[in-house]
């Protein structure tokens, strides 16, 4: 299971990258697409959407379930994945790659400094799965 | 021994749909030569062009449809332990008493006068339910358990505005079935989402901090979606009663407990009952089914019209719309009439001690199973579960990585219909079983011998598993391709 250096997670199971200039990359981790199972649609936001950190905007749906996703931080939605329509399984196939979910302008970058990095997330994914 | 693979010879299903028999200008019917004068359909209600249906012979529709028929498993066939489900076996002097002509042949716009015998089975039926449940009166119209919890909800919806405050929201607890959320929405309110506690049960201490003035209601099961008996269920009830909301019972489980408990007695407000799962009619299967709707005396006001009414002085049935504020109807008529029917056989089959025995017997049965297989499987949650048990592949995929739907898939192979697998969501590789009350000691020991077989062949064998099934007309379908591209045509 892979755990990049450069992303922050949440406790939600997913992921943000800052790419500079206030824009952060989001998608949902290894772990949570291993868990759900074959996606078979997401539902992301509109472009402008306002998003709040730590709560619901979007979902993905698996043969198993349909799971919420949470926004890593507050913002605007100012792009959003247009492959995932077509194939939702690019987030099976790479989750932190072709698999991401939305990029959203973020309001305060500080936020970031709050979400865990790759060894806090990493340990608190072997956590849950000894629980 | 029941569940045998099915062997079917003939024509299967990958030689096409009954469209690839169609052949032009054939029929399966005959009339004879107008004898009356032919009236023209007027121009804007005649068709444009043919309609889409298939062209057969009769004699090829029936080989068609009894081979798809004998490639299928049902509750005629073997056991189907298909959890939360309650896949029950559907007697058959029910359907014997549904298709007495009295009862088949009534029309829904006779005078009451004329079918006072299917009035009076309504008036007998709403009566008994609402002895089984604890409730004062019952409406017998939703055709259906999801329809049921609407009707519930907008009770319930009736009742506050008639407070003078519809409130915004209803409490659902987190196990919960998909279908309770759902409804919450459609009766125009917002889930509110109640957690469980390591025990798999309401964790009251959050639900008094969650339930307040706005909370309309809560839903709950008991049995709960777990399969486990909610043991504060009375603390449960308070604390939302003294909020001022109703408690809903999801009729879901009330298989489980009939003749042992009732809602009405542990403090529920209004009670919806799965004719299906309770009373054995048959699953519909997206066909007719019947979800009646029991209510406390304070909510009778609010109960969808027309009721059955028994004239006490000439004994005589009526049906009456005499509700002021009534929330209208919930379907045409009197509900599923047949369903109906067959939902009253079973209750006067049985009696009030054969019902308890139906509940004690499923919970039984399910006990008997999960003890058999719980060393592969053990239960999700420590408590003693009743009518169905919630287990886990979950020490099995961390020493195999034979998954609960590999499982499922090899007890296909082995004859059986597979539990319920990855429901409820809150159970990682949860495998959910229901045996049902009517299945013989042997045929619970024989499913329990497949599961356990199968987890064995994940230690020595995995490939079978994952090659499984492998003895059906179609090998593992690709559910995620199925999912994402979509055919809902046969076009």
């Amino acid at each position: 299971m892979e755990f990049p250096r450069d992303l922050r997670y949440t406790n939600e199971h997913e992921w943000a990258r800052d790419e500079g200039g206030g824009r952060v990359r989001v998608g949902i981790t290894d772990y949570a697409q291993d868990a759900l199972g074959d996606v078979v649609y997401v539902d992301i936001p509109e472009l402008g959407t306002a998003v709040t950190a730590m709560q619901p905007f979007g979902e993905v749906e698996s043969t198993k379930s349909v799971s919420d996703v949470y926004s890593p931080v507050t913002g605007t939605i100012s792009e959003r994945n247009p492959l995932l329509d077509e194939r939702p399984e690019l987030v099976n196939e790479s989750p932190y790659g072709d698999g991401w979910l939305v990029v959203a302008e973020m309001s305060d970058p500080s936020e970031l400094d709050s979400l865990m990095d790759a060894e806090a997330y990493e340990a608190f994914v072997s956590q849950a799965e000894t629980e | 021994m029941t569940g045998a693979p099915v062997r079917t010879q003939g024509p299967d299903i990958q030689s096409g749909t009954i469209m690839d028999r169609s052949r032009a200008g054939r029929r399966a019917f005959s009339f004879p030569a107008p004898d009356v004068p032919e009236a023209a359909v007027p121009e804007e209600f005649a068709r444009r062009g043919r309609p889409a249906l298939p062209e057969v012979a009769e004699r090829d529709i029936v080989a068609h449809y009894t081979r798809l028929s004998q490639m299928n498993y049902g509750v005629d066939t073997g056991v189907y332990a298909l959890g939360s489900c309650s896949m029950k076996y559907n007697p058959k002097i029910a359907e014997t008493v549904a298709s007495l002509p009295g009862f088949q042949r009534a029309h829904p716009q006779q005078p009451d006068h004329t079918v006072q015998g299917a009035l009076e089975l309504l008036w007998r039926l709403e009566r008994a339910l609402c002895e089984v449940t604890g409730m004062a009166r019952a409406t017998l119209q939703p055709p259906a358990g999801a329809c049921g919890e609407l009707t519930g909800l907008l009770l319930m919806r009736a009742h506050h505005t008639k407070q003078g405050n519809a409130r915004t929201r209803v409490a659902i607890p987190d196990s919960s079935h998909g279908t309770n959320p759902a409804s919450v929405r459609l009766a125009g309110y917002e889930a509110l989402h109640i957690p469980s506690d390591a025990r798999g049960l309401v964790d009251v201490s959050a639900l008094e901090k969650l339930v307040d003035e706005d909370v309309a209601g809560l839903m709950l099961t008991n049995p709960n979606t777990l399969g486990l008996f909610e043991e504060e269920i009375e603390k449960i009830t308070s604390v939302v009663h003294n909020a001022g909301g109703l408690v809903y019972y999801d009729g879901a489980n009330l298989n489980a407990i009939l003749g042992r408990c009732r809602p009405g007695d542990m403090g529920f407000d209004i009670v919806h009952i799965n004719t299906h799962k309770t009373f054995a009619t048959p699953h519909g299967g997206g066909g007719p089914g019947a979800g009646p709707v029991g209510v406390t005396e304070e909510l009778v006001p609010y109960l969808p019209v027309p009721s059955v009414e028994r004239d006490e002085a000439t004994g005589e049935f009526r049906l009456s719309a005499d509700r002021e504020d009534s929330i209208g109807r919930m379907h045409g008529f009197h509900g599923n009439f047949g369903v109906l029917v067959r939902a009253y056989a079973y209750v006067f089959l049985h009696g009030s001690d054969g019902l308890q025995e139906v509940g004690e017997r499923a919970v039984l049965n399910a006990n008997y199973l999960a003890e058999l297989v719980k060393e592969a499987f053990p239960l999700a949650y420590p408590g003693r579960p009743m009518h169905e048990f919630v287990a886990t592949a979950r020490p099995l995929r961390d020493r195999t990585g034979i998954r609960a739907m590999d499982i499922a898939k090899r007890v296909i192979d082995l004859g059986f219909h597979p539990p319920t697998v990855y429901f409820p969501l809150v159970v990682e590789e949860s495998m959910m079983v229901e045996p049902t009350e009517t299945e013989t000691r042997e045929t619970l020991d024989g499913l329990a011998a497949a599961m356990l077989q199968a987890a064995q062949e994940a230690k020595t064998d995995p490939d079978i598993l994952h090659q499984a099934p492998v003895t059906t007309p179609v090998r593992r379908l690709d559910e995620a391709r199925a999912a994402r591209h979509l055919k809902l045509r046969w076009s």
